[in-house]
């Protein structure tokens, strides 16, 4: 690691790429932090969305025309684009979904009715999202096959030890949130991928929060699929990324059936085309792919691992500001932590929190961050969240913490 | 902060500190749970009713400082009202706390405890938190046997 001889960032300066950073609401600056919900835009990514429906938009893989040739182009360009940013083998090995949510869904469903039987078994964690629980159900619905959890302790960490010995032959696959938005914990993704490779299982790494703060290389992991969505990682909505090795793409059905994704039709018998274009049925979405692409340029151009130092610096800051609350009690206190300060404070509910703080301008999320399982493992119905990206500011996080001080005063 | 002193009124953090009729009523006529998916607000509302007449009702559960004010307010104000002048209360409670046409200091007056949630109007996204507890009374009295989610 060369850590310690980075330059630090430039906040100010990051920040003034980022126009909403600028904007007053509620009479107040706004002090955005909730990026584990989404992210803001830096200006980049505008323009080259902009850009393109200006200047290139036409339809891809289709004409023969100038348009079509240049959209065609700069979508395959994005494709190489995320393929460089997480290190994969080859660009075909990046299917654009809508986002994490489709792109474990499309692997549900695929590589579920491919691989999955009855008897065979799906290991989660405890700290999943909904968007990696509810397609396995699914998958185990109509498989037969059985969902087991690996649950985690008081800190908000996986319990290995029950990992190891819940995997065994039956195991198909495995799947793990690299880090959670609920708690913030980064979950050791090698060393999951590597127990569960061994017993014979596949694995999917939900790396929807990890992307944006940590470095990901899905070979150094060994992943067999990993996901995010670009909204994420300063990227716009309706984009995502499923990553997965070539064989076992190769090897999976079609998930949605229609244009592009066929070599040729006719009512006898259609075959498919090759991957990625086997998993991009219809017209994708081309201006989100584009400005994926200029959004992983931006954050490759700040550098993740001076990102990941900066925010371990808020974090660390902003975890000390939070303990010295009266009342104050975080959630999720893992060792190894990313981005993330969950709380609840004794003297109000986390939804009054959010609209009192909200007065003040201050941005964060108040509910079960669609992990209900954490919130029953925590005994708390929600909790407020505050979450960073590295244009955030040790002065921001003084006024959050001066707003959860104000809470208490009004509920006192 | 203004607005937010119109939402956190007075009489709404002392409902939220005491919580009137937060209890059981065992062998209540009407159990019935009122759920908000969105914040996980969960309430479970009591009816005791006698012919026509609320002769007792109660609620337990647990959320948001609006959501349990309300369903306190709800039940000191229901206690002894007939069905019919319980519903007129639901639909006057719906219109201060949805509604659109301004109300004026007269008409806050007159509405008693129920005027202290027209400050939720200002705020979109706590709405059904203050009708939570209400729409579950409400499906109660209709004979619903599915409690109200928010949803
Ligand atoms: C860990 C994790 N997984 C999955 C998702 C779902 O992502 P999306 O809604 O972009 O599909 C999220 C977003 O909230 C997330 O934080």
């Amino acid at each position: 690691m060369l850590t310690a001889e980075l330059a630090p960032l430039d906040v100010e300066t990051l920040r003034q790429d980022f126009p909403i950073l600028g904007r007053v609401v509620r009479g107040k600056p706004l002090v955005y932090l909730d990026n584990a919900a989404t992210t803001q835009k830096p200006q980049q990514v505008i323009d080259a969305i902009s850009r393109y429906y200006s200047e290139t938009n036409s339809n891809v893989h289709r004409g023969v025309h100038y348009l079509s040739e240049q959209a065609t182009l700069q979508y395959e360009g994005a494709r190489r684009r995320v393929a460089k940013f997480l290190n994969a083998e080859s660009a075909h090995e990046i299917i654009f979904t809508r986002g994490t949510t489709e792109a474990i869904n499309l692997v549900a469903a695929s590589f579920g009715r491919k691989f999955l039987r009855e008897g065979d078994e799906v290991i989660l964690t405890e700290m999943e999202h909904h968007s990696n629980i509810v397609p396995w159900q699914m998958a185990c619905d109509a498989s037969g096959a059985t969902l087991r959890v690996v649950p985690i302790n008081d800190e908000g960490e996986l319990l290995m030890d029950q990992f190891r010995q819940m995997l065994n032959p039956r195991t198909k696959l495995v799947a793990a949130v690299h880090l959670s938005n609920a708690l913030g914990t980064i979950n050791p993704a090698a060393e999951i991928i590597e127990l569960a490779h061994a017993a014979g299982a596949r694995v999917l790494i939900d790396g929807a929060q990890a992307v944006s703060h940590l470095p990901v290389d899905v070979r150094a992991l060994d992943a067999d699929f990993y996901v995010f969505s670009g909204h994420k990682i300063f990227g716009p909505t309706g984009i995502g990324v499923l990553y997965g090795k070539t064989e076992l793409l190769e090897s999976m059905p079609p998930y949605q059936g229609g244009g592009d994704m066929i070599r040729s039709v006719s009512f006898q018998r259609t075959t498919y085309n090759d991957i990625p274009y086997k998993f991009e049925a219809g017209t994708p979405h081309i201006a989100g792919a584009i400005g994926l692409a200029a959004a992983l340029d931006y954050v490759e151009g700040v550098g993740l691992e001076r990102i990941a130092a900066w925010e371990h610096e808020l974090l660390e800051y902003g975890t000390e500001l939070l303990q010295n609350i009266p009342g104050l009690r975080l959630i999720g206190t893992a060792r190894q932590k990313s981005s993330v300060l969950s709380f609840v404070l004794e003297s109000a509910h986390p939804h009054d929190i959010g609209t009192i703080i909200d007065s003040q301008g201050v941005a964060i999320r108040t509910g079960h961050h669609c992990a209900e399982p954490v919130m029953h493992r925590f005994g708390v119905p929600a909790t407020a969240r505050a979450s960073v990206a590295f244009y955030n500011t040790r002065q921001e996080l003084e006024v959050l913490a001066s707003a959860i001080h104000n809470v208490n005063q009004l509920f006192s | 902060m203004n607005d937010l002193r119109d939402l956190y009124q007075e009489i709404i953090l002392d409902h939220n500190r005491n919580p009137r009729n937060f209890r059981k009523i065992e062998g209540a006529t009407v159990t019935l749970e009122g759920h908000n998916p969105l914040c996980g607000d969960r309430y479970t509302i009591y009816l005791l009713l006698d012919d026509d007449i609320v002769k007792d009702i109660s609620f337990t559960g647990a959320g948001c400082a609006i959501s349990k004010a309300s369903a306190s307010v709800m039940t000191a104000m229901l206690k002894g009202k007939t069905r019919a002048e319980a519903e007129a209360l639901f639909q006057q409670f719906h219109e201060v706390a949805t509604g659109h046409a301004p109300i004026g200091n007269a008409q806050l007056e007159s509405l008693g405890k129920l005027g202290v949630f027209a400050g939720v109007r200002e705020f979109p996204m706590r709405v059904k938190c203050a009708t939570l507890a209400w729409h579950t009374m409400h499906n109660g009295l209709e004979g619903k046997h599915e409690g109200a989610t928010t949803e």
